[in-house]
């Protein structure tokens, strides 16, 4: 196998693909606005529906369910991690900034400081075919983010 | 894990392909020496689309520099070579799959094939074409049958003519193992069947259907027949006549031809009798600014300028696969499938769809790996310059029906080598552990 098959794969991705952290879509009852999302890539027929709940501007909660390939697993996995606790408004921002690293075709590198475990998913950009898999939960995170807005 | 085979074919034969013999066809295939990754290009991909030999892009560059010109349109020398060219190809594609020529029309692939015989039973459906065109109308009360195996090319213009018509659509369903439950398809198609629709080699199981059984089932019922064979005029010999269905389609660019190239075989009186699709020049007799005649098949449902350059390619196509031999080809296939088969089927995690080891199948396998999504096994096998199929496959339903939302599929050619089927196998049987699915 490839090195670059190896920078695509990161440990980090398969652990997150096996981990699923936020897998299970949760109920919410109590303070907060729930904005949910559900979104397909037809190609492969993968597949999420996201869950979050906003809470004093911040991001109180995100829960998921969905089926597909490493990449689209773990990308929800680390997204959940990441965004939870955050300001609403600066997660919005991270899902700018991670779908300009990954339209990139390589040639934006992720800033680590910014994007955390998600920058382990540089090399996807490299794959034009996988930059959707990757994408799906961020999408399904920000359609949330702003249905939870009105 | 070691893999052991046995030879499907002796080498050496007389009349069949030896792995000798394919290296000297690869010869005819400059893409086959591509490599990506890096890596040798091992294609596998050939149920989507084949490559084309030397001979078939020869076909049409010749065409551009030597004879290109508006087919049965003008009577400048140029034309009529134009068109001589054209229609020889016709005949070579219609001799190739045992047509006479007036019942083979062009198409840009089987989708719009398929799509011409809905659009134009529809509009026998709204009384267009007269009485003569009654047999293909549709009204609420009649019945249009397909499988649950179906390409989605082969169901949505059904499930599209039966929402203009008032039809209903039903279908034959598949058993646990993907065959087509012969048991049901009796009882499903009624008196009021008036089409059944269904596919000669299925894309995904590689199964070969029982088109005679099936035949038979829609002639007692009065149903026309159409037949999908995307995946079977490529690789098997085809004859319209012993397979003695209506219709029949096929794609060009899956045959060694070029995109945007395809076939409706009609049996002969039929396609005369159905209102056309589309309309407009190079389709009439005489028109008037209220209303036109039209020619009689194939020109019939041939509107508009023509796809030239590809038709004569697909003729070269057909004539390649023939030279080749398609019985010779068959049987080589059938070898790599049963050797794709009989090696995935030994490794451990891996769920072969279609019939089992040791039974018939065209050269293609779907499969399935435990706790890996087919679009990693995908990424793994690209990474070694492998070129296989990753998704349902253009066939929802089958892969709803068999628990699967994805699969990934390699599918051979005459041009495949033992070599590169083993190589795929040794590939496929190291992806779990990478994927860290072996525990
Ligand atoms: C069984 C079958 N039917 C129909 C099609 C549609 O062919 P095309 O996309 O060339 O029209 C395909 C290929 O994709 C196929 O495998």
């Amino acid at each position: 196998m490839t090195n670059s098959l190896e920078q695509l794969y990161q440990q980090i991705i398969l652990d997150h693909a096996r981990a699923r952290h936020g897998a299970g879509l949760q109920e919410h009852r109590g303070e907060g606005v729930v904005g949910e999302s559900h979104q397909l890539n037809p190609v492969c027929g993968d597949e999420i529906t996201l869950r979050a709940v906003v809470r004093n501007g911040g991001v109180h909660s995100v829960s998921w369910e969905g089926a597909g390939c490493a990449i689209s697993m773990a990308s929800a996995s680390v997204l959940t991690d990441l965004s939870v606790g955050l300001p609403r408004d600066e997660v919005i921002e991270l899902v700018d900034n991670f779908r300009d690293v990954m339209r990139s075709r390589g040639r934006l590198e992720a800033d680590e400081e910014v994007l955390g475990d998600a920058a382990a998913f540089s090399g996807v950009s490299r794959y034009p075919a996988r930059v959707k898999c990757a994408m799906l939960a961020w999408v399904a995170l920000e359609e949330s983010l702003l249905a939870a807005n009105h | 894990m070691t893999l052991t085979f046995t030879p499907a074919s002796s080498p050496g034969t007389e009349g069949v392909l030896t792995d000798a013999e394919v290296r000297r066809i690869r010869n005819d295939f400059p893409i086959l020496d591509t490599r990506v990754n890096g890596r040798p290009l091992v294609y596998l991909d050939s149920g989507a689309t084949s490559q084309n030999p030397l001979s078939v892009m020869e076909a049409e560059q010749e065409f551009y520099e030597q004879r290109n010109a508006a087919v049965h349109r003008g009577s400048h020398s140029l034309a009529v070579e134009a068109t001589d060219a054209y229609e020889e190809a016709r005949a070579a594609v219609a001799r190739f799959i045992g047509a006479s020529s007036n019942e083979l029309v062009w198409t840009s692939n089987a989708t719009e094939a398929i799509n011409l015989l809905a659009y134009s039973m529809s509009n026998a459906s709204l009384g267009r074409g007269g009485t003569a065109a009654q047999r293909f109308a549709l009204a609420p009360g009649d019945r249009i049958v397909v499988t649950e195996m179906e390409h989605h090319a082969n169901l949505i213009p059904w499930q599209e003519l039966a929402a203009r018509t008032g039809a209903e659509l039903r279908f034959i369903p598949v058993d646990d193992d993907g065959a087509l439950r012969l048991d049901e398809a009796e009882a499903l198609l009624t008196p009021s069947t008036r089409v059944l629709a269904f596919t000669h080699a299925s894309n995904v199981l590689g199964t070969i259907n029982p088109v005679s059984e099936l035949v038979r089932l829609a002639r007692e019922v009065g149903a026309l027949t159409v037949l999908d064979a995307c995946q079977s005029v490529p690789h098997l010999p085809v004859d319209v006549k012993a397979l003695d269905v209506d219709f029949l389609v096929f794609s060009g660019h899956k045959m060694l031809g070029p995109t945007g190239i395809g076939a409706l075989y009609g049996r002969a009186g039929l396609l005369d009798a159905m209102p056309p699709f589309l309309t407009g020049g190079s389709m009439i007799t005489t028109v008037s600014m209220e209303r036109a005649e039209y020619l009689p098949s194939p020109n019939r449902f041939e509107a508009g300028t023509q796809r030239i350059s590809q038709a004569i390619a697909l003729g070269a196509a057909a004539n390649y696969l023939t030279e080749t031999g398609m019985p010779r080809i068959e049987a080589w296939e059938a070898s790599l499938g049963a050797r794709l088969v009989d090696g995935l089927s030994r490794i451990e995690g891996i769920r072969v769809l279609g019939p089992a080891a040791g039974a018939g199948r065209i050269g293609l396998a779907a499969f399935d790996v435990d706790g890996v999504h087919a679009h990693d096994v995908g990424q793994f096998l690209d990474d070694r310059g492998i070129a296989a199929r990753v998704g349902h496959h253009c066939a929802q339903p089958l892969h709803r029906r068999l628990g699967l939302v994805a699969t990934t599929r390699a599918s051979t050619y005459l041009y495949n080598t033992t070599d590169e089927v083993d190589f795929f196998l040794e590939a496929v049987s190291g992806v779990r552990s990478f994927f860290g699915a072996t525990s």
